[in-house]
This record gives structure tokens, C-alpha cells and sequence, in this order.
């Protein structure tokens, strides 16, 4: 490049005071920072999804789930989750005679146990169903002189260490066949039959069969319970579809899904009414205590702290004696209550040491030399400026409240029954978890998923609001 | 030192006072009275009774025979079983929860301090992602959950080794104390771990490791002497309420393995309305609250000399 002489090949941009000045990002507000700062936490956005979730299943949950959770299906009762399950129409019950064998009705005295062998011919009269399983056998005719009959019921094979299970019948001598009504389950089920002598002893010798119990109902039953609108419909051998429980049933037969929902409303109620009601209770205590300093400041504080160090749990127990339940009530006003009176102090400590540092600074003695009011510098200018701080509090409150509401369910001292609550389900959960886990297991993470999100969104808004407390990560 | 002592000895006093005047009030106006019955009672005998027990007494003449009796050490005889004092129920039980709890903290501040420490060496390696996931996880489930699949848990390891290793619930050996303090320290071992963690990061970047760098301190040393020693300190704060939260914690646990500790006992006072052994309870557990607070502030102050300065 060439250059004229004397001419420089660069010139100072010229200074204008007004260009250095202009901003050239858009400005942003406190609110809309934070909300940026939030976005980009990819773990809090997830949260806030999984709350908004969970708001969601509890508010419309019961219009789009219409199963009334206080209903008891008994034809299914904890059952864990799966598709819908059929039942086979069947006639009306009709007694049974039974089957009698000449052979054997003379018992012998002098027979013991030792010497009596196990029936044979060990069959299932009919078909089995959960009406009614009807069995019958044959004497051993080379062992005669049995003095009756024993027939035991087991869930599982008694074949390894004959564990015959459920004593259902003694029977006669005469009478070689055995009807078994006795709380049948669509499964199958081990009976075993084996003779007794004159004294009542057990022969050790016993026939075993398996027997495939099939699901029956019948037109009056199904037309009872809503099934289906007419039993003229129905003719002996159809199929008709049971209730449908998408998340099973638990020990009294109630639909899981539709306790979970009415349970989320308890549940989350308590835990969010509460902690917005103790955590406005605390920011009005604490800015009062702040604002007012002197005397009124320590007198109120020194309170704050005795209440602090109540036994909170066992003063829950104590106010919840205090407030009582009346038969047919939830339950559920006098946990928050109690919740309320005792957790206020933490967020009083928190939004007085806010204000007492607010107090000093510049706008607020400028708002004052305007002229302002008290409680106009309190609402306008010092609790706006607590928000951050307060929600973040807040957050982290709803979780606590929910543990809170969930331990006093679970030892039975939160809501009454039959109002359903996840901690009273988890209670209810925990006497069935070796042989029905899915009762414990769906409020338990239904608890600890709400508590998580909480706890991570709780996080992220801390990270997002609250320049000081950013976690160090 | 001796100044600070008594000082916080005597906010401790009147901390006790006002918890044992809450719960006479709280326990005086709950419906219902102790001498109800399902036998119908001629009104000369509940004269009688109300006399025997003092209830016959104006209110504030009852609360401070309560005050003085309770300085005596002494809290009564429990309703609902004849002729036992709620002293000698308090003496048979606390025992056996001060046993489990003491295991549970034990653990939980071991268990933190390592997990806590560990994450910190490892930051953001697998370590430091596993151990805080598992963090998150001991936060957000409820203990009672923890309980039930502890219970889960030793059943099937039983079942498993074909002999009882640790057995489902009771009281007795050092086995039956085992995995219920597991259970029990667990939701505090997660909180002291994560307190542990941000402690120890916030003193990472602090003058005196870099200048203990400079010196040529081995890693090792500077580690141990300097970071930890120095990150432990806010880990010791919290004790105090985290005894809190174990003995109140222990309820739970106490009811899910049938240990006969006070937690139980006082759950199930609650569902008889024994009224003398609630409020003894109640009592005795806050004093024991604020004398455990007292002594960790106290060895905090030993630890740490600025705190008695405040």
C-alpha cells in the first residue's frame, strides 16, 4: 500500500464522550438475570419440569382418573400393577353332595397312623374355579381303616420339605371328596390329602395335586359391581374385563393410581401451604424484629430462638394431640398448623439479618430523606430486595414440610384413614413389602422424586438468585 | 472460657424452662383429661382420684409443683402403668436410644468426613459424580424407606448366607445395633457429606494452602493438616442439631426393627394418652437437645477461639 507523504497512516478514533457511555446490550433486570442464570441449569430446568409435573397429576389426575380411592375392589386385592384381568362368567353356586366311598366307612381303632397309606386318584371334580374347588380321591384299599380325612392348601410345592400349608378340611371317613370356598385367589394352588387314625394322627404318607384355580364372576355379581349394565347380556362361558388398576391395588383392595392422586393432594398441600404460610409468618417476624431493632429486636429474637429449640418432632406429636381429630376429619389442618407454629424461626433469623444489612444501605436512607413511611420502606424497598434469599428459603421448605407430613403419617399420628397420604401409604406399604412391594414402592418414589426435585431446584435458584451463596461447583 | 461456660449453661436453663412450661400448657389443654375411663366413675372417686394425682389444685398451683418436681428430677408416675415411674421408663429406654444413636452419629460423621473429603480430592471425576449422586439420593428418600429396605435387605442376606448375620429386629448384641444405626445415620451421613464437600472447596483457594504450597509442604501433609483439619470445623457445628435430628430420627427406625427404645415408648404414650411419661419425655429429650448443643459449642470453642470472642 502506498502512503502520500506526510500523511499518517493512522488516525485516533475520535473521543465522543456520549458513544463511550452507550450500552449495547439490552439491560437486564434482576428477575430476568436470574431467570437466564435458571435456563441455562440444565438439572434445575429438569426440576422445575418435574414439579410442574407433578402439580399437574395432582390437580387433573382425579378428572382424568375418576376411581374413587376410598373403593374396595375385593375381588383384587394387592395386586400388583398390569393390565386389565378377565373373569370367566359363571352359573350361579350350586351346592355340592360330595362323593361317598363304601369301602372306607368303617373306621378301624386299632390302625395307627404309620400303617395308613395316601388315598389315590387325587382329582378335581368338575372344574376349579374361585367359587368353588371340589376334590375327590379313593381310598387305598391294601391300608383300610382310616378314620378320616386331612386336606391342607399351600401357595407353594410341598414337595421339598413337606410343608403341606393351610389345614381347609377334616373329613369323615365316609366321605372321600372335599369342596374348598375358602378365600380362593385365581392362582394356583398345591392341596395335598392324607388319613388320619382314631386318635387324630397324621399318616406321614399324602397325595399332592396342583390345581389351576380360573377366575369366575357371576351375571349378578358383575351387573353389582358396575361391570356391566345388564346381566341379560351375559351367558355362562363369556369373558368379562375386571376394573382396570393400572398401578395395582393394595391390601384392601383400593386402586393405587387413584390413592396415589388424592394422596399427591395431601401430600403436596401440606407441604407447599405450609411452608408458604410459615415462610411469610417468618418474613414479617423477621422484618419487624429487623426494622425495629434495639430492645424489641432482642426480646423478639431471644423467642425466636427458644422456639428453635423445641424438640420439633416431638412437638408436632404434642400439637397434634392439642388440636385433636375429630371421627371423619382428614386430619390435615391440625398438621399444618402445628407445622406453622413451630417452623417460622429459621426464616425470621434469615430475613432479619437481611434487613439489618438492607437497613444501611444507601436507597434506603434516601428513600427515608424523601420522606418515606415505615412501612412503606419495609414493603417497597427492604422485603423486595429479601426475595431472592426468600425464595430459595421457600423451596427448600416445601421438600422439609413434605418429609415432615410424610413422618408423622408414617407413625400414624398424621392423617386419619381412610384419607390417603404417600407417607400413610408408605406406612401401610411397609407391613406388605416382603410378599407386595409395588405398595411401598410407588408413593416411596412418588415422596422421593418430589423431594429431589425440590432439593434441585431449590439449588439452581440459590445458584441463580443469591450471588453469595453460589454453591462452589 | 469458664465465662462462656456459664453463660450458655444458664441459656440452657431457661431454654429447658420454657420447654417444660410449653409442654404443661400444650399437654394441659389437650381434650380430655388423664383419669377418663371407659368404667363410669361415681364422682366421689374421681374426687378422690383428682386429689390423689393433684389435679384438684388450680392451675398455676399445678404448674409449679410440676416446676419444682421436674428440678428434683423427678417427672411422676405414669398413667397407664400402675406404680411405674416415668423416671425408671426414661432410665430403661433412653439407654437403649442413646446406644443406637451414638452408633448412628458416630457413622454419619465418619462416613461424611470421608465421602465429604474424598469428593473434594476428586472433584468433578467419578468419584466425586457417584458419591454425590448417592448424596442426593440419601437426601430425598425418607428414612422410613431406608428402614424398610435395610429390613429388605438383611432378610435377604440371611437368606442368602444360610445363617442370621444380623437379625430382622430386637435388641440385644452388638448384631441387632448394627444396620438399624446404618439406617439411622444415613440421611445425616448425606448432609454432613455435602457439607463436607463445599467446606473443603471453599478453603481450597484460601491464602494459607498456597502459602503452605510455597513452602514446600508435601500434598499429603498440606491435606491433612491444613485442609481437612481446617473444613472439619463447620462438620462439627452441625452435630449438635444433627443429634437432634438422630435421636428424633430414631422413632422410625426404633419402630420398623422393634428396638424397645424411648422413640417407641413415646409413640406409644402418644396413642395411650399416658400423659406424665409424654411430657417427661418431652422434656427430658429437649434438655438433652440443648445439653448436646451446649457441649459441641463448647468443644467447638476449644477448637475454635474466635467463637468465644462472638
Amino acid at each position: 500500500m502506498t502512503t502520500p507523504a506526510g500523511v499518517p497512516s493512522f488516525a485516533p478514533v475520535p473521543t465522543s464522550a456520549t458513544e463511550a457511555q452507550v450500552i449495547s446490550r439490552p439491560s437486564l433486570s434482576y428477575w430476568q438475570d436470574a431467570w437466564r442464570r435458571l435456563k441455562a441449569n440444565r438439572r434445575a430446568l429438569v426440576s422445575l419440569w418435574i414439579v410442574v409435573g407433578l402439580l399437574l397429576f395432582t390437580v387433573f389426575g382425579p378428572f382424568a382418573w375418576r376411581v374413587n380411592p376410598d373403593d374396595q375392589d375385593l375381588d383384587q386385592i394387592s395386586k400388583p400393577p398390569g393390565p386389565g384381568r378377565v373373569a370367566t362368567v359363571a352359573r350361579p353356586f350350586e351346592p355340592w353332595t360330595g362323593v361317598r366311598d363304601t369301602f372306607s366307612t368303617l373306621p378301624d381303632t386299632s390302625v395307627s397312623a404309620d400303617r395308613l397309606l395316601a388315598p389315590a386318584e387325587l382329582a378335581v371334580v368338575g372344574e376349579a374355579t374361585t367359587q368353588a374347588v371340589r376334590l375327590s380321591w379313593r381310598p387305598d384299599r391294601t391300608a383300610p381303616g382310616a378314620s378320616g380325612w386331612r386336606v391342607y392348601r399351600n401357595l407353594y410345592d410341598p414337595a421339598p420339605d413337606h410343608a403341606l400349608g393351610l389345614p381347609v378340611g377334616d373329613i369323615l371317613p365316609a366321605n372321600t371328596s372335599f369342596e374348598d370356598r375358602l378365600d380362593l385367589e385365581p392362582r394356583r394352588y398345591f392341596y395335598s390329602v392324607l388319613p388320619l387314625d382314631a386318635w387324630g394322627a397324621e399318616s406321614s404318607d399324602y397325595i399332592m395335586l396342583p390345581v389351576d384355580v380360573k377366575r369366575v364372576i357371576t351375571a349378578e355379581e358383575a351387573v353389582a359391581k358396575g361391570l356391566v349394565e345388564d346381566a341379560m347380556t351375559l351367558a355362562p362361558g363369556d369373558s368379562v374385563e375386571l376394573a382396570f388398576h393400572p398401578l395395582g391395588t393394595d391390601y384392601l383392595g383400593r386402586d393405587m393410581l387413584a390413592r396415589l392422586m388424592h394422596g399427591a393432594r395431601v401430600s403436596l398441600f401440606i407441604g407447599i401451604v405450609a411452608s408458604f404460610v410459615y415462610v411469610a409468618f417468618g418474613i414479617l417476624y423477621g422484618a419487624a424484629a429487623g426494622f425495629a431493632g434495639g430492645r424489641l429486636d432482642q426480646l423478639l429474637m431471644r423467642f425466636a430462638d427458644f422456639v428453635v429449640a423445641l424438640p420439633f418432632l416431638l412437638f408436632m406429636i404434642l400439637f397434634r394431640i392439642l388440636f385433636g381429630v375429630e371421627s371423619g376429619d382428614s386430619g390435615i389442618v391440625p398438621m399444618l398448623v402445628a407445622m406453622v407454629l413451630l417452623s417460622w424461626p429459621a426464616t425470621a433469623r434469615l430475613v432479619r439479618g437481611q434487613i439489618l444489612q438492607i437497613r444501611e444501605e444507601g436507597y434506603v436512607g434516601a428513600a427515608r430523606l424523601l420522606g418515606a413511611r415505615s412501612a412503606w420502606l419495609v414493603m417497597r424497598h427492604m422485603i423486595p430486595n429479601t426475595m431472592g434469599v426468600i425464595l430459595v428459603t421457600l423451596t427448600f421448605a416445601v421438600p422439609s414440610a413434605i418429609f415432615t407430613e410424610a413422618f408423622l403419617s408414617f407413625i400414624g399420628m398424621g392423617v386419619a384413614p381412610p384419607t390417603p397420604s404417600w407417607g400413610s401409604m408408605c406406612n401401610e406399604g411397609l407391613k406388605t413389602m416382603l410378599t407386595t412391594p409395588h405398595e411401598l414402592i410407588a408413593p416411596a418414589l412418588l415422596i422421593s422424586i418430589t423431594v429431589l426435585a425440590f432439593n434441585l431446584l431449590g439449588d439452581g435458584l440459590r445458584d441463580a438468585l443469591d450471588a453469595r451463596m453460589r454453591s462452589t461447583e | 472460657m469458664g465465662r462462656y461456660i456459664l453463660r450458655r449453661l444458664v441459656q440452657g436453663v431457661i431454654t429447658v424452662w420454657f420447654i417444660a412450661t410449653a409442654t404443661f400448657f400444650a399437654m394441659h389443654n389437650v381434650p380430655g383429661d388423664p383419669l377418663q375411663s371407659d368404667k363410669a366413675v361415681s364422682p366421689e372417686i374421681r374426687a378422690n382420684l383428682e386429689a390423689r394425682y393433684g389435679l384438684d389444685k388450680p392451675l398455676m398451683e399445678q404448674y409449679f409443683i410440676y416446676l419444682a418436681n421436674m428440678a428434683r428430677g423427678d417427672f411422676g408416675i405414669s398413667f397407664t402403668q400402675q406404680n411405674r415411674e416415668v423416671n425408671d421408663i426414661i432410665a430403661e429406654h433412653f439407654r437403649i436410644s442413646a446406644a443406637l444413636g451414638i452408633l448412628a452419629v458416630a457413622f454419619a460423621a465418619l462416613g461424611g468426613i470421608l465421602w465429604g473429603a474424598l469428593t473434594a480430592l476428586y472433584r468433578n471425576r467419578l468419584p466425586d459424580i457417584v458419591i454425590m449422586l448417592l448424596v442426593i439420593l440419601g437426601i430425598s428418600v425418607p428414612g422410613f424407606v431406608f428402614a424398610g429396605l435395610g429390613q429388605l435387605g438383611v432378610v435377604n442376606l440371611n437368606a442368602a448366607l444360610g445363617f442370621t448375620l444380623f437379625p430382622v429386629g430386637g435388641w440385644g448384641t452388638v448384631s441387632h445395633m448394627i444396620v438399624p444405626a446404618l439406617v439411622l445415620g444415613l440421611g445425616t451421613m448425606a448432609f454432613l457429606t455435602r457439607l463436607m464437600r463445599s467446606s473443603m472447596l471453599e478453603i481450597a483457594n484460601a491464602d494459607f494452602l498456597r502459602t503452605a504450597r510455597a513452602k514446600g509442604l508435601p500434598a499429603n501433609r498440606i491435606f491433612r493438616k491444613h485442609q481437612l483439619r481446617n473444613a472439619i470445623l463447620p462438620v462439627v457445628t452441625v452435630l449438635g442439631p444433627s443429634i437432634a435430628a438422630i435421636t428424633t430420627g430414631g422413632f422410625v427406625v426404633e419402630l420398623v426393627f422393634a428396638i424397645p427404645g424411648l422413640g417407641r415408648y413415646f409413640v406409644q404414650a402418644v396413642q395411650q394418652s399416658d400423659y406424665t411419661v409424654i411430657m417427661g419425655t418431652t422434656v427430658f429429650y429437649g434438655a438433652f437437645l440443648v445439653f448436646m448443643v451446649i457441649v459441641v459449642d463448647i468443644i467447638y470453642g476449644f477448637v475454635d477461639p474466635r467463637v468465644r470472642l462472638e
